[in-house]
């Protein structure tokens, strides 16, 4: 019943979402008010019913009503709560009606909080918005329906794939959708402002923390998924270049561009079209995402992609929406008239070369990723691309944007002298380029991507700080810091991102370059040595956990006759899937990860045991919660706070004359 | 939900990636096989090196690089060798010759495109009223001077 419910719910949201799509859009163009006006609680109540009818899916899963054909296939009764929970979204029906929950929050929220804007540029945001949810809505109803019942319920469930029965992935795919459906926003503001034929520096102000807001769950939802295949995996890789994980690093890419052409939008007046050119393509390679991960075609061998009439589904809508942005484009986008002028050395300018960096770094990923399908259509050459492509063709770009950052993050707007900058900031680059040295000087081998990495982080960190610091004006230094400590909190954002993009280069060069391994059979109560740890497997035990049964090894580790680390890896089998999932046991710390990973028994006797040692791997993570942080700090900016408090001023003002 | 390719390889045997009955006694021809197979395709896997992959056919092709190179093959040729027996597919980098050019190509190619149509558009809107006149700045500094 409640099920029937919920299916009930999505449907009339379908019908609330065409309505959405059509009444303010006639409105606007007419000039009706009432019909403009209807765009709000329709939004409202497209959000209500769609939050109804996941509320009522989470309500299967929860009772485990097993006359649900997707409960019966993603979840068990034995299952811990929290997996039962993100059953719902762990899988290709659920997971589309997150993707159309969070589709209609957004909307919801820009009827909310959106009374400041232009009456009739809200309404075609929120046209648009709702034709995005229709679309979508009517995929889910159409092709992948997560309400459809067995005449025949089973006595139990097939269980959720094991690799998702952890916490880092329960809390990925709505970190994950966030961002990617956040994107839809800069989409509908950018197709409202074609329509309106006008973007001014309140269109900026407004798409900017919208934008922002996505990036940072993108961000988080990227570097959960990286942390737990990390982990979870069993051999301690953090990216792997997989179409699957390119398909949500391009819109990353893209968002990031839009954040640093929307500046300028909103402070200069100008790269307008440019800006909507990139929000258009940003929520653009978001549905190429979508459709990459759910279609099937470049991934023959996933699991979760099936059924090729969901690709084309997939497909079209990817046609219609940005065929039809970019042809608007077309038409408009000349008419987007730039007021500020800038020099070619100026602030502007270095977010122009920004934008073409991620830009064209973003392509790379993208053909690198569809280079496969396109050589064995077109050329009948049947070949991989993986990830020592990408680590060539992909890393020299993000080499140039930490190098020039710095320098361009304190060019003055409209006209800036590199010299001068350059200047400024010759003594981090410095003290940048001796760590460096120092790194090569460290390592045994002569390979140079430890040294340029270490270079390079510490030129984005000293970099942001020194930026803060040029702020805080010519006077003592106790002054100078009470003036940074009041700094606007966009600066302090902008530079705690910057600064976790240097920690998170830093990283990446330094397990990548840095770790070692071990290999071995190893003997109960036997030690060995491994990069000055002892490492001593002292016993193996079968373990019952309340879905899956584990083999647990419990390791010593020992430096210098003390006792640092005891680490439990397991190998785990989870019966109702019939699938087995290793657990490395991780000793994290702020130098090292200490990676334990445990595999099989061997005939001789004594387990199969891999040790390695990953100098920096928690700064992955640490530099991603920078940025993350960095996004959040510069979001609860006092002139957002203002924007949203914008509308109520002029009637507060008083003539001052 | 992203990572299901591992779930498949870890179905078709559970096995546990490279293993410590296949490495080389001699760390220098161990190090070798280990740059070669990095590089190789698990060809039952959707992007996985050989290397991390747990499938039966990987342990396979990484005994045979490692046979390849026992028995005196130069790196080149135990890749090759591989390339004869799986095709082009085995290679995680696809090689730069014929119409792979376009991809290894793409990237330079569009940055100096990005590059180019930026710099252009950015002279073409160069500030011509900016700037002060002659006149201007002579006044200027008068103005300061005083």
């Amino acid at each position: 019943m409640i099920t029937e419910l919920g299916h009930y719910a999505l449907i009339l949201a379908f019908g609330l979402s065409i309505l959405q799509t059509v009444v303010p859009l006639v409105g606007a163009q007419r000039g009706w008010a009432d019909w403009m006006a209807a765009a709000g609680p329709l939004a409202s109540a497209q959000f209500a019913l769609i939050a109804l009818s996941f509320a009522a899916l989470t309500w299967a899963f929860i009772g485990s009503d097993f006359s649900v054909v997707l409960v019966i296939e993603n979840s068990h009764t034995l299952k811990p709560l929290l997996y039962k929970l993100s059953g719902v979204w762990g899988n290709h029906e659920g997971s589309l009606l997150l993707w159309v929950l969070i589709l209609a929050l957004f909307g919801a929220c820009a009827a909310w909080f959106g009374g400041n804007l232009p009456a009739t540029l809200q309404a075609r945001v929120l046209a648009v918005q709702g034709s995005i949810g229709a679309a979508f809505i009517a995929f889910t109803l159409f092709t992948s329906n997560p309400f459809l019942r067995t005449d025949v319920p089973p006595f139990d469930g097939r269980d959720l794939n094991p690799l998702l029965q952890d916490p880092g992935l329960a809390f990925h795919p709505p970190f994950l959708y966030l961002g990617y459906v956040g994107l839809s926003m800069a989409f509908s503001f950018a197709v409202a402002a074609l329509i309106e034929g006008k973007v001014d520096a309140a269109w900026g102000r407004w798409v900017r923390p919208w934008t922002l807001a996505a990036w940072i769950c993108l961000t988080i939802g990227i570097a959960l998924g990286s942390w737990w295949a990390y982990y979870e995996l069993g051999w301690g890789g953090f990216w792997f270049w997989d179409p699957v994980e390119n398909a949500s690093f391009m819109p990353w890419l893209f968002a990031t561009a839009v954040l640093h052409s929307a500046i300028v939008v909103e402070k200069r007046e100008t790269l307008k079209a440019w800006t909507i050119l990139l929000a258009i393509l940003g929520f653009g390679f978001s549905l190429m995402g979508t459709f990459i991960v759910r279609s099937g075609v470049i991934t023959s061998v996933h699991a979760f992609a099936s059924d090729p009439e969901r690709g084309v589904f997939i497909l079209l809508i990817f046609a219609v929406f940005v065929g039809g942005a970019l042809t608007l484009f077309a038409l408009r986008g000349a008419a987007l008239e730039a007021k500020g002028v800038f020099a070619l050395v100026s602030r502007e300018s270095a977010l122009v070369l920004n934008n073409v960096l991620l830009a064209v770094a973003s392509f790379v990923v993208f053909v690198g990723t569809m280079w496969p399908l396109v050589s064995e259509l077109a050329f009948g050459r049947v070949l991989s691309v993986g990830a020592p492509f990408f680590d060539a063709a992909f890393t020299p770009f993000m080499v140039a944007l930490a190098i020039v950052l710095p320098v361009g993050a304190i060019l003055p707007w409209k006209r800036g002298s590199l010299g001068r900058a350059m200047r400024a900031q010759s003594g981090i680059a410095a003290l940048a380029l001796a760590l460096g040295g120092l790194a090569f000087a460290l390592q045994t081998g002569r390979s140079a991507l430890v040294p340029v990495g270490a270079a390079l982080g510490l030129w984005l960190v000293l970099g942001a700080l020194a930026d803060l610091w040029g702020r805080s004006g010519r006077q003592g230094v106790i002054q100078r810091l009470g003036r940074m400590a009041r700094l606007p909190r966009a600066d302090w954002g902008k530079a705690t991102a910057h600064a976790g993009l240097g920690v998170t280069i830093f990283a990446v060069a330094a397990v990548t370059g840095w770790s070692t391994e071990d290999i071995r059979v190893a003997q109960l109560g036997e030690s060995f040595e491994h990069e000055g740890y002892t490492v001593t497997l002292t016993d193996v035990q079968r373990v019952q956990g309340p879905n899956w049964i584990s083999t647990t090894g419990y390791v010593d580790v020992h430096q210098n006759g003390v006792l640092v680390a005891q680490l439990e890896p397991e190998k785990r089998v989870y019966p109702a899937a019939g699938m087995p999932t290793t657990e490395a046991a991780i000793d994290y710390s702020l130098t090292r990860d200490l990676y334990i990973a445990l595999g099989d028994p061997q005939d001789g006797g004594g387990w199969a045991l891999r040790t390695y040692v990953k100098p920096f791997a928690s700064w992955l993570w640490l530099g991603a919660a920078l940025m993350a942080l960095g996004g959040l700090v510069s979001l609860s900016d006092r002139r957002y706070r203002l924007a949203a408090g914008a509308r109520k001023a002029p009637a507060i003002a008083t003539p001052a004359e | 939900m992203r990572h299901l390719v591992w779930a498949l390889c870890l179905i078709a045997s559970p096995l546990f990636a490279v293993q410590p009955d296949e490495i080389l006694a001699d760390p220098a021809l161990e190090a070798r096989a280990r740059g070669i197979t990095a590089g190789l395709r698990c060809v039952v896997c959707r992007n996985e090196s050989v290397d991390d992959s747990n499938a039966e056919i990987a342990r396979d092709i990484r005994l045979m690089v490692r046979e390849r190179l026992v028995a005196g093959d130069s790196d080149e040729e135990a890749v090759q060798y591989m390339v004869d027996r799986f095709g082009e597919f085995v290679l995680l980098t696809p090689r730069a010759t014929g119409s792979n050019l376009i991809l290894w190509v793409a990237g330079p190619a569009l940055l100096l495109i990005g590059l180019g149509i930026a710099v252009t558009s950015i002279r073409r809107r160069r500030p011509t009223t900016d700037g002060l006149s002659a006149e201007e700045e002579t006044r200027l500094r008068q103005l300061l001077d005083e």
